[in-house]
């Protein structure tokens, strides 16, 4: 069992705040499709497409046939401990902060042999199961868990700096006017959220979200307008200190796209919620964030953006709104790479139609609002980058990766007319 | 396959080791130009004297070899790099001397050398290797000391050995060292300090690991008769192989591969284990001298534990071992480190070691054990040589 984090005391703001640092970021480009696979919560090896020998560590050809043809296949990852150590004395500062720190050798069931993080958990030659997640360089690692699981076991502190876990955390979600606000601020404080700070645009305006978010304890409302650079900036002040994950759920939607428009009205509006809104957020929050990521059980740790599927290829039918989601999406990979060096995560939650006023014309399935909610949890608590929620969702991003250009005529084409 | 050629007619002469410190403001130039002008001032030559030149370092960057040839002025016609740490004095001396044997060069000068400047370690380890880069450093930047905990205590697992018996090891080691003038720990060690020092990587503790330091060794390959002719003390060759890569399908390094041609070595010298005077590991942990034991023929698989238990591995004891102290008491030069068994061991045999003399050496078994790529040593070797002036 692990012993549960308590909650941290109250930061004495004379004390200087620690600095982050990093454990080793350098890889190969072959050792990169790891971190691709744990930016997805996926445990993947490299499979030898001639003769199936599963490759570790990552190689440009077979070990045993010098193929070429090497992809990453989700592989078993079950094994058990061959040997393990407990590291005292270290030179890299990231690790030299944090000894002891435990490693072992596991032999997967697979075949391959590999070094990696041990669980505090794991009993000394026992069966483990082996997790693939994204360190605080944003680089994949391996990870060896008690097979059965333990008690606390997400508490365990080298899989806690794996993770962006929001037990004992204060999130910031940035539109109480949507409707998912409600099972998001929900789920979050049932994973252990310490506060949810809640931004409300035009607070003079009816809000029928408002009466349910009042009542959860521990949920604090204020005056957020991500299109108004001022309102963005004294909340960063108020409260951007204390913010320690970021949830941009702000979002302008309207059908059409370019021809069924007039003009570029709602494009514009599109474009200042869920494109300049972003900036203004990352601008404002950013660099407070980015300077938090080591203080602590409460430090700094991730950036949630919920983005439509289709900011991956366009949907017609929401023609110029999945093209602000397309230019978030390209704005979000900017951010990964300026806050990279923090560790601080950026994750990306794309989710299919939702179920709203929106999508009525859309065909179910559609994503209600706990499914995004227990999407953005569950992607917080093992650390991922990339996250799908729902069917459609799941589909595209599949067709996605199989053929973007079949994937595009496939959304753009007409029908075969008279 | 057959057994291969002789190294029949091959002297190594001259062996030379600079005093090893622990941080140094010279380059790696520096070091081998130092050991290189030692081992010819041994020899009572001169540069120009010299036509084949083999070299190992780390951190030479951005030069190698081919810089060295200008930056110490010397025109050859054979040279060669050598980058297997550990390894690269028995690979330096195996192609030194079919070099000699097959008259591409006259006279080679085989030197290892590096600096340590502050923070030197830490980023020569950043940079190792891909693999370690990729699979290895992720997981606590503990380095060698994290990779050999895991073999240690799986070594410890299977065989049985003990913290004990590492500990036996490196107090003999100590004690030789403290007779070894350029030695860097001067201070005895019993078995309780031992064991009572902090922790590194369990089960690995402090005296378990090397002290990286600056420092270079030297030595000749040349004709006999050129030896004999000059009238220099010199050692031959009995045998020596060299193997990497081995038992990849071991999950974890138990063995290396001095197992695949043991066999031969000791039919090519002409010899047994019982032969052997004295013999030098390559010692950067001490699980490792005990692999070496093992997998050389001193004992059977498994029961070096015991084996260090039963002998005395000092100058003068049943089992000389490590008679210069190894990199655990003398230090870690980084890759003069795979040289300095070697050295010592020629030194030995040619009857020039001085105060760290064995009495009556006549056969020294070296070994020679690099690069952890990942999570093993890759290349291992290790050579018989005698004593040529009997």
């Amino acid at each position: 069992m692990t012993t549960p984090l308590t909650p941290p005391p109250k930061k004495n703001p004379q004390k200087r705040t620690i600095a982050p640092t990093r454990p080793s970021e350098a890889r190969s480009r072959a050792a990169m499709g790891l971190s691709a696979a744990a930016a997805e919560g996926r445990f993947a090896l490299q499979r030898c497409a001639e003769c199936d020998t599963l490759q570790y560590p990552p190689r440009d050809v077979c070990s045993a046939c010098l193929s070429p043809d090497l992809s990453w296949k989700d592989i078993s990852p079950e094994g058990e401990i061959l040997a393990e150590t407990t590291i005292h004395a270290v030179s890299k500062l990231y690790f030299r902060e944090r000894v002891p720190w435990r490693i072992g050798t596991v032999q997967l069931d697979a075949g391959p042999v590999v070094i990696c993080h041990l669980h505090g958990d794991c009993e000394r030659n026992s069966r483990v199961t082996l997790i693939n997640r994204l360190d605080r360089s944003g680089q994949g690692v391996l990870m060896a868990l008690p097979k059965e699981g333990s008690l606390n076991m997400e508490d365990d502190p080298q899989l806690r700096a794996m993770t962006s876990d929001p037990k004992h955390r204060r999130i910031l979600i940035t539109d109480a006017r949507n409707t998912n606000t409600p099972a998001l601020a929900r789920s979050l404080l049932d994973a252990g959220a310490a506060t949810v700070f809640i931004g409300e645009a035009e607070n003079w305006r009816p809000n029928p979200m408002r009466d349910e978010l009042n009542k959860m304890a521990n949920v604090h409302i204020f005056p957020l307008d991500v299109t108004d650079t001022s309102s963005v900036q004294e909340l960063a002040a108020e409260i951007g200190g204390k913010t320690d994950i970021m949830i941009n759920n702000a979002s302008f939607i309207r059908p059409g796209g370019v021809l069924a428009r007039g003009d570029t009205g709602f494009a514009r509006d599109e474009i200042e919620v869920n494109y300049l809104g972003l900036m203004r957020l990352a601008q404002a929050f950013g660099p407070g964030m980015c300077s938090r990521t080591a203080d602590g059980v409460n430090s700094a740790v991730a950036w949630v953006n919920i983005f439509s599927v289709y900011a991956l290829s366009n949907d017609p039918e929401f023609g110029c709104f999945s093209a602000s989601n397309a230019a978030a999406r390209s704005l979000s990979q900017n951010m990964r790479a300026d806050f990279r060096s923090s560790g601080l995560r950026v994750m990306n939650v794309y989710t299919g139609p939702t179920d709203d006023d929106w999508h009525q014309l859309v065909p179910p399935p559609k994503v209600a609002p706990i499914a995004l909610a227990r999407s953005v949890v569950q992607g917080l608590k093992d650390g991922l980058e990339e996250t799908y929620c729902g069917d459609v969702a799941k589909d595209l991003y599949q067709r996605f990766q199989n053929n973007p250009n079949v994937l595009e005529r496939e959304l753009t084409q007409g029908g075969d007319g008279p | 396959m057959g057994l291969r050629q002789a190294y029949d007619g091959v002297a190594l002469v001259a062996p030379f080791s600079t005093p090893y410190q622990r941080y140094s403001t010279d380059t790696a130039h520096w070091w081998i130009a130092g050991a290189l002008r030692g081992a010819l001032g041994t020899a009572g030559l001169k540069p120009g004297e010299i036509d084949g030149f083999c070299v190992s370092s780390f951190l030479l960057a951005p030069d190698s070899a081919v810089g060295l040839t200008q930056h110490l002025g010397l025109c050859l016609r054979w040279l060669d790099h050598i980058p297997m740490g550990g390894a690269s004095g028995i690979v330096a001396l195996r192609r030194a001397a079919r070099a000699v044997q097959c008259g591409d060069a006259n006279i080679v000068a085989c030197v290892a050398g590096d600096t340590n400047h502050i923070d030197s370690f830490r980023t020569l380890l950043s940079g190792f290797s891909r693999s370690a880069s990729d699979a290895s450093y992720p997981y606590g930047y503990g380095g060698p000391n994290a990779n050999f905990a895991l073999l240690t205590d799986r070594y410890m697992q299977e065989y049985g050995a003990t913290r004990e018996d590492f500990g036996r090891i490196c107090v003999a080691q100590r004690s030789n060292a403290l007779k070894y003038p350029g030695a860097m720990m001067k201070k005895p060690l019993t078995l309780e300090q031992y064991l009572d020092t902090r922790p590194i990587s369990d089960p690995i503790a402090l005296f378990d690991c090397v002290m990286p330091c600056a420092g270079s060794e030297a030595f000749l390959v040349m004709p006999e008769e050129e030896a004999v002719k000059r009238e220099l003390p010199y050692a031959l060759i009995g045998g020596t192989i060299e193997r990497h890569n081995a038992h990849a399908e071991d999950p974890i390094q138990l063995r290396g591969g001095w197992t695949l041609d043991i066999d031969e070595l000791y039919e090519m010298a002409d010899c047994d284990a019982k032969k052997i005077d004295l013999l030098q590991t390559y010692d950067d942990y001490p699980v490792i001298c005990m692999m070496q034991i093992e997998d050389l023929g001193f004992c059977e698989k498994g029961s070096a534990a015991e084996f260090v238990r039963s002998h005395d591995l000092t100058i003068d004891g049943d089992f000389p071992h490590n008679t210069s102290g190894g990199q655990l008491s003398a230090g870690q030069a980084g890759a003069a480190g795979g040289f300095l068994g070697l050295v010592e061991a020629i030194r030995q045999v040619s009857g020039t070691a001085g105060p760290t003399q064995v009495k009556d050496a006549n056969h020294a078994m070296v070994a020679g054990f690099g690069m952890i790529n990942y999570d093993r040593g890759v290349c291992s070797g290790a050579a018989i040589i005698r004593s040529g002036n009997s």
